[in-house]
């Protein structure tokens, strides 16, 4: 497929993207194009500008020079495409951030009533849904502070996909969870992947990279140094920083 | 060392005598050691002084009916002159004849505080019936129609002009404190520095000065022939002043909440007055109960001093009621009725947010 064509079918498409913050420049001609139902996993580096790139998809960070599209809506500082935007792209963080005063089932239901004006009923019936599918449909009456982490992270997964957004942003979702709830989690999402959903992933889990991943992404210095599938990512790594950063996470 | 494995579980005791119960709680709480054992002999020797000669002065010895100050002077309080002052204090110059207005005056102000302490009222029903209460306080107070006398505002007096003053007060500033809360955090450089200049103005000149000023310098700035209630300019000024003290309090609360929470928000779609009120203040105003109940008591008993500019509040009242010739020099009687008046309403106050507090905390509990 040509770049032309490439560009015509993404559904979020980063051209020429640079950001400062101050003086330090974290984001440099950042370029990126995932089409409707791919799977990219961003990794590198801490520090190399995956998260502030991945958060400048739905406008959490400004950019400063250069196009952001997604969704066919360019990001500019018009509030209501900003809006338009959030709305079609849900985002999972690293720290879970849901809502600590409302119960989980008004974590879930309370953009869909308050953003996309849903009747009350409706969207707790797609809440109670969506909880059975990340398999926690006991907990709709507890409030986050009673869960333990991997059920927050699906909890907020499971926020986010009430939504019904086209496009799933993952900024280290499973960084701050203890080891034995990272596969709860990476399960709901390869699950999300295998339906279609068009994903972007910051993570260092590479096991999940490999199964799930359409393409690979790797940053560094807020540059990105390299891109290919999984398989020809991990075989052979063309740059040596790639080679360096792998060697490091995958010799343990 | 890897042979220390154990299979077999502990059983379940008894905890140790002397632990629980009653024997258990004095000796944790009373008599814990020699230092908590003498202090606890040294408290109860001066409660024993300290108590018995109070019960002498306020029931033993206390004259409850006399028919005038010199024939109630004694040993004891003199409770006949609260009994003989006790409609003024209350309420003041309104008219005798009329008292029972004001007396369902205050009793509407209990009825919505009680309503307000309600979860279950919160909402749109409960702001109609503020709206509606606070009307019929002002026609019952001002009258004029159906048969009640027009009473001027210089006549509100006692504890009627004391509960309008500070729940007004509150109402209209807890509001404009929030709104300068946010504003001293908005990204807008003009909206920042209007707020920051009001609070730190307010905040920087003595309660006193900005009644002066209402009552004083606000008349000389308005055009000939307008002119603004006494009351009204008063009240003004407390809300002014309650506004620039909430919004600091406020904005700790603000201040507390994460990044990540308005992150989230931001990333579900919600729009900036959404967001604040769905997730930021919710969480922000709970977490500063304390101050803000601090800072609502402070000004419940503020009110006090709109004697400067001649209005008569409660404290002012009783004050008026010493200077009767008839019955002169009972000053401890008259505070201690207004003090355990202030008392109730900001002991209420004080427990109402302790149970909010923990209410609200229900999310944090595991």
């Amino acid at each position: 497929m040509s770049e032309d064509r490439r560009a015509a079918a993404s559904v979020i498409e980063l051209q020429g993207v640079h950001k400062w913050y101050g003086q330090f420049h974290v984001l440099r001609d950042v370029n990126l194009q995932v089409q409707k139902g791919e799977k990219v996993v961003v990794c590198g580096p801490s520090g190399s500008g995956k998260s502030t790139m991945i958060r400048c998809i739905n406008r959490l960070e400004e950019h400063q020079q250069g196009r952001i599209i997604v969704a066919g809506i360019e990001l500019t500082s018009d509030l209501k495409n900003i809006e338009a935007i959030r709305r079609e792209v849900g985002m999972v963080f690293q720290q879970f951030n849901l809502f600590p005063h409302l119960t989980v089932l008004e974590n879930l239901t309370l953009a869909p009533i308050w953003v996309r004006k849903l009747p009350k009923k409706g969207a707790e019936e797609t809440a109670r849904y969506y909880l059975e599918r990340v398999r926690i449909p006991d907990q709709a009456d507890k409030y986050p502070g009673q869960l333990s982490g991997g059920q927050q992270q699906r909890v907020a997964i499971a926020r986010s996909l009430c939504m019904k957004p086209e496009i799933m942003l993952f900024d280290e979702p499973t960084s701050a969870l203890d080891p034995e709830m990272i596969k709860e989690v990476l399960d709901v999402m390869t699950g999300l992947a295998e339906e279609g959903m068009t994903m972007v992933c910051v993570t260092h889990e590479m096991g999940f990279a490999r199964t799930v991943g359409d393409m690979m992404v790797f940053m560094d210095r807020g540059e990105i140094i390299e891109r290919a599938p999984p398989k020809e990512f991990f075989a052979n790594p063309k740059s040596e920083r790639t080679k360096t950063f792998l060697s490091q996470i995958l010799a343990h | 060392m890897a042979d220390i494995a154990q299979d077999i579980p502990v059983a379940a005791q008894a905890p140790p005598p002397r632990t629980t119960g009653m024997l258990g709680w004095l000796k944790a709480n009373l008599f814990d050691g020699v230092t908590s054992t003498i202090l606890t002999v040294a408290c109860a020797a001066l409660l024993a002084i300290a108590i018995p000669p109070v019960v002498r002065w306020a029931l033993l010895d206390a004259i409850w009916h006399a028919p005038n100050g010199q024939a109630c002077r004694g040993a004891g309080a003199c409770w006949a002159f609260i009994g003989e002052k006790f409609r003024f204090i209350l309420f003041g110059f309104f008219p005798v004849a009329e008292t029972w207005r004001p007396v369902v005056v205050v009793g509407i102000f209990l009825l919505m505080i009680a309503a307000a302490c309600n979860r279950r009222m919160w909402g749109r029903r409960l702001g109609i019936l503020w709206l509606v209460g606070l009307m019929v306080v002002f026609a019952l107070m001002r009258g004029g129609f159906a048969g009640m006398s027009r009473v001027e505002t210089a006549m509100w007096s006692g504890l009627p002009l004391t509960l309008i003053l500070a729940v007004v007060g509150m109402l209209l500033g807890f509001p404009l404190g929030v709104l300068l809360a946010l504003g001293r955090r908005s990204k807008l450089p003009a909206v920042r520095a209007i707020c920051v200049g009001y609070i730190e103005l307010i905040r920087g000149v003595p309660l006193i000065t900005l009644l002066f000023m209402a009552s004083l310098m606000l008349p000389l700035f308005l055009p000939a022939g307008v002119t603004v209630d006494k009351l009204v300019r008063a009240q003004v000024a407390f809300v002014m002043f309650a506004g620039a003290y909430l919004a600091e309090v406020v904005r700790g609360g603000l201040q507390a909440i994460p990044k990540g929470q308005t992150e989230a928000a931001d990333a579900l779609g919600l729009s900036y007055v959404q967001r604040t009120w769905l997730i930021v203040l919710p969480q922000a105003l709970s977490l500063v109960i304390p101050p803000l109940v601090n800072t609502f008591i402070g000004i419940f008993k503020d009110t006090a001093l709109v004697i400067i500019i001649s209005l008569f509040d409660l404290l002012t009242t009783a004050q008026t009621a010493l200077a009767d010739v008839n019955w002169q020099g009972f000053y401890v009687e008259a505070y201690v009725f207004v003090g355990v008046i202030y008392w109730s309403f900001c002991f209420f106050m004080s427990r109402y947010s302790q149970l909010l507090e923990r209410e609200f905390n229900r999310g944090k509990r595991r």
